[in-house]
């Protein structure tokens, strides 16, 4: 289909960006180690301490990224999200918002196909709040570099903010009446 | 190194043992989407580590300490999910990155603001948003997402 279309010539093109990132940062640590050799040591150890701790954590949530994505279809997204309203709505649309299944910008057509299913607002908020912002795989690396407190507190604040938010949106658009959903029609 | 991700790395070995018992196909279609991901992401994170390397050997913590510190106040807050509105960079390199900061004297709720922005608002995928929402719901939403970051860092900062 066109949809896969895109993403193969995007993920060419992505991974040349990738070589040419790596190998642009390699030359520039180089070449600051090079022209500071007194600063060497400190520069290479804080690296090679962060290089260690991102190892660790990497493979394990490059593999989750890869299972959630072949175990949980979008069908599934359609099938839970939409369904419920209020409360419990918004809970169902954060856990499976959270679930790994790529960048925010695959999250609007997905979410906006839900609104014309007749997902409610709020819910279509939180998802994509929940998508953006708590995803289980990066809340490894934010558990391992940050903390188990930091990791709590950030995401217990971001789910009453993203569900607030939302209700509030929900508000002042419901109240205005306008077609603010051009794709709807 | 910690007992914690030692208990990780065995449980999605685990998960993706269940995954090829339950589909060889699906399980291989898994580890090809985990590579992909991580040959895209491999740059951010090169480039991540290297930044906090030349950080050490450059910027002193005094001047973390004062410009990223308790002193910045709500002006350093605002300054940083400025920062991380506008800049796209994948959310989980953001945590070492901020982890580094902070460990150098930056504030807690000046790194949870440039996370809590980073991940929420996304500059380059407006256009796409007023695509599919329109151009009300799109502003709405990522105003309203600004506020929240600030909030959320705010909370996050006192309360740590």
């Amino acid at each position: 289909m066109k949809e896969n279309k895109i993403k193969k010539g995007d993920y060419k093109s992505k991974t040349m960006k990738s070589y040419a990132g790596i190998i642009l940062s390699a030359l520039i640590f180089l070449g600051i180690i090079l022209l500071f050799p007194e600063r060497k040591d400190v520069i290479i150890s804080e690296s090679k301490k962060y290089f260690i701790e991102m190892l660790l954590i990497i493979p394990p949530v490059m593999i989750s990224i890869g299972l959630f994505s072949v175990w949980v279809s979008k069908d599934l997204i359609s099938k839970y999200l939409g369904k419920e309203s209020g409360i419990k709505g918004a809970f169902i649309s954060i856990i499976v918002g959270s679930l790994p299944m790529g960048p925010l910008y695959i999250a609007f057509p997905i979410a906006s196909s839900l609104v014309k299913k007749g997902a409610s607002l709020l819910n279509i908020i939180v998802f994509l709040g929940a998508w953006a912002c708590l995803k289980i795989p990066q809340g490894l690396v934010e558990l391992k570099f940050l903390g188990l407190k930091f990791m709590i507190l950030r995401w217990s604040f971001s789910i009453i903010l993203i569900i607030l938010m939302g209700y509030i949106i929900e508000k002042i658009i419901e109240v205005k009446k306008i077609d603010i959903i051009p794709s709807i029609k | 190194m910690a007992i914690d991700f030692l208990i990780l790395n065995v449980l999605v070995l685990l998960a993706l043992a269940i995954s090829f018992f339950k589909s060889k196909e699906k399980s291989k279609m898994a580890l090809k989407i985990a590579f992909k991901s991580l040959i895209n992401t491999a740059p951010y994170i090169i480039i991540t580590i290297v930044i906090i390397g030349i950080m050490q050997g450059f910027i002193p913590n005094t001047l973390i300490t004062e410009y990223l510190g308790e002193k910045s106040g709500i002006s350093g807050v605002l300054l940083a999910s400025l920062i991380g509105a506008i800049l796209h960079i994948p959310a989980f390199i953001s945590f070492p990155l901020v982890a580094s900061l902070i460990e150098r004297g930056a504030s807690v709720m000046i790194g949870a603001a440039f996370i809590t922005s980073l991940t929420m608002i996304g500059f380059t995928s407006l256009p796409l948003e007023i695509k599919e929402f329109g151009i009300k719901f799109t502003v709405l939403r990522n105003i309203s997402s600004f506020i929240a970051a600030i909030l959320i860092a705010i909370a996050v900062g006192v309360l740590l």
